[in-house]
């Protein structure tokens, strides 16, 4: 078997807190791979260190035999994110965001056009094309940079958290497209959940993250059996305990709300 | 070239877009104009320094693309702060023509400004000296405002959130713009302000466009052409340099 992406030893401290403790794992080529773990756990910050946002205090990482400290560019050319947290231009139109992702990764004019209504038709956002972000709502801006990251189609797909604040129905709608690009095209999936049925359903393997720590590894199937539990939400429980984690609102946050008191 | 090319048309985008940003950013100029212009008109005239307008014009057009650049250069804490930042990050790009293309899409923004302001004083009596020079003028138009894009671009990428913002405003923006030569003439100035004068880039652009818009350089053309063009190449390698260290 191949591997795509391959963690080794990889820590993270700022300041005196460590988000991500010494932990290594592995994903094949074309597997569908899921991170699990409760707010802070230190999920966001390994994808960051993965796609080349943060550099690691310590440890490895191989993107597609590339390194993303000393290779940034070759591990950028290798993936497509879906962000956690909003990543649109909100003064651009919705087809403008696409069509500026199409241009910086390359994708040639018929094929980016192309693409641009297949995925705004998608998820059904191909009558709104011309409006400009500012005006959409939260669940509208989703499907949008979720469309956008799958424009092109690309060897490794990162998505946290893609789904949040989603309805049922395009939530299973998504995912299915996601299916169908690892089936068809191959692409290895790395994702992040708090919907522990997704993550059940949809994941071959799974880790899940505590503290910084990875606590438990498997298929959703041996995660069940090991924690002698019914379904993946209780053995994530079992893993994770049952205290609810305080995450401190970063600057994003406090900027945002400054924002909304500036705005007109 | 496309990827410079949509940098560079977001940037005119977003501006245009912002209705009230294009009316707010012609508030101050205008105000300098009148206030200044006919406020000390009297007594520049009276010192033998002739029209005022004349002198002031330059300054003002400088200023007002001075501030506009800085600004559009700031705007990757906007774009950092609402996570656009992070699109342009993880691209497959190469950060310095990142770089290239925002600098160039805030410097046309800045530069466009400028032209208005020009416009503008042409209501309040200022006359250009001569027709032929005037495209020389905008080449100087232009480099200041590339100057100050980069030099925006730089800081920015060194900020985390807007809280700096006003420093750079109290001690870098309003220093460099009064302390150029927009407002009063260079000549028989104080030993130590002459100095802060000499070693001030902006100097050179307001010189610039006042010898190319009404024929009166303190300096000369080909100086003040060199000395802009200089420190903005040197600017934009500084600031892609800063680009690529952002972490986010």
């Amino acid at each position: 078997m191949n591997i795509m992406i391959r963690v080794e030893n990889l820590t993270k401290k700022f300041g005196d807190f460590i988000a991500v403790n010494n932990i290594s794992f592995s994903v094949d080529k074309g597997e569908i791979f899921a991170f699990l773990g409760p707010n802070g756990a230190g999920k966001t910050t390994t994808i960051k260190m993965l796609t080349t946002l943060l550099k690691p205090s310590n440890g490895e990482i191989i993107i597609n035999s590339h390194s993303p400290v000393a290779e940034p560019d070759d591990v950028r050319r290798s993936f497509g994110i879906v962000f956690q947290d909003p990543s649109l231009d909100d003064r651009l139109t919705a087809y403008e965001n696409m069509e500026f992702h199409g241009v910086l990764y390359k994708i040639p004019k018929d094929i980016r056009r192309f693409r641009i209504e297949q995925l705004l038709k998608f998820v059904e956002l191909w009558e709104r094309k011309n409006n400009l972000v500012e005006d959409f709502s939260g669940g509208m801006k989703r499907r949008l940079e979720i469309a956008r990251g799958f424009l092109h189609h690309p060897k490794i797909l990162f998505l946290d958290e893609p789904t949040l604040g989603l309805d049922p129905q395009t939530r299973s709608h998504i995912w299915d497209y996601i299916k169908n690009l690892n089936k068809e095209e191959g692409v290895t999936v790395f994702f992040t959940t708090h919907y522990m049925d997704e993550a059940e359903k949809i994941a071959e393997r799974i880790a899940i993250i505590d503290y910084g720590k990875i606590v438990a590894r498997g298929t959703p199937e041996e995660l069940k059996s090991k924690t002698n539990t019914n379904s993946l939400e209780e053995a994530f429980l079992s893993f994770t305990g049952r205290s609810i984690r305080e995450q401190e609102a970063n600057g994003v946050e406090r900027m945002r709300m400054r924002r909304k008191l500036f705005k007109r | 070239m496309s990827i410079i090319y949509i940098l560079w048309l977001r940037q005119l985008k977003r501006h245009f877009r912002s209705k009230a940003r294009l009316i707010g950013s012609l508030g101050q100029p205008i105000l300098f104009l009148l206030a200044l212009g006919f406020g000390f008109g009297p007594i520049y005239q009276r010192a033998g320094g002739g029209d005022y307008i004349q002198f002031l014009a330059p300054g003002i057009v400088a200023m007002s693309i001075l501030f506009m650049s800085i600004f559009s250069g700031i705007e990757i804490i906007w774009d950092r702060q609402f996570g656009f930042l992070k699109e342009t990050l993880v691209a497959p790009v190469s950060r310095f023509q990142i770089m290239i293309g925002r600098t160039l899409g805030g410097a046309t923004v800045a530069t466009l400004q400028g032209i208005i302001v020009l416009l503008i004083s042409l209501f309040v009596g200022f006359r250009p000296g001569s027709i032929i020079m005037l495209p020389f003028g905008l080449v100087f138009m232009f480099l200041i405002a590339l100057l100050f894009t980069a030099l925006g671009t730089a800081i920015a990428s060194m900020l985390e959130d807007m809280h700096g913002f006003q420093l750079i405003m109290n001690f870098l923006v309003m220093p460099l713009f009064f302390l150029s030569g927009a407002l009063f003439p260079l000549q028989g100035l104080p030993r130590a302000i002459k100095i802060v004068a000499n070693i001030n880039p902006l100097s050179y652009g307001v010189d610039g466009l006042r010898g190319t818009l009404v024929n009166g350089a303190h300096f000369n053309l080909g100086l003040d052409f060199l000395v802009l063009g200089v420190i903005t190449i040197i600017l934009l390698f500084i600031g892609s340099y800063l680009f690529s260290k952002i972490q986010i």
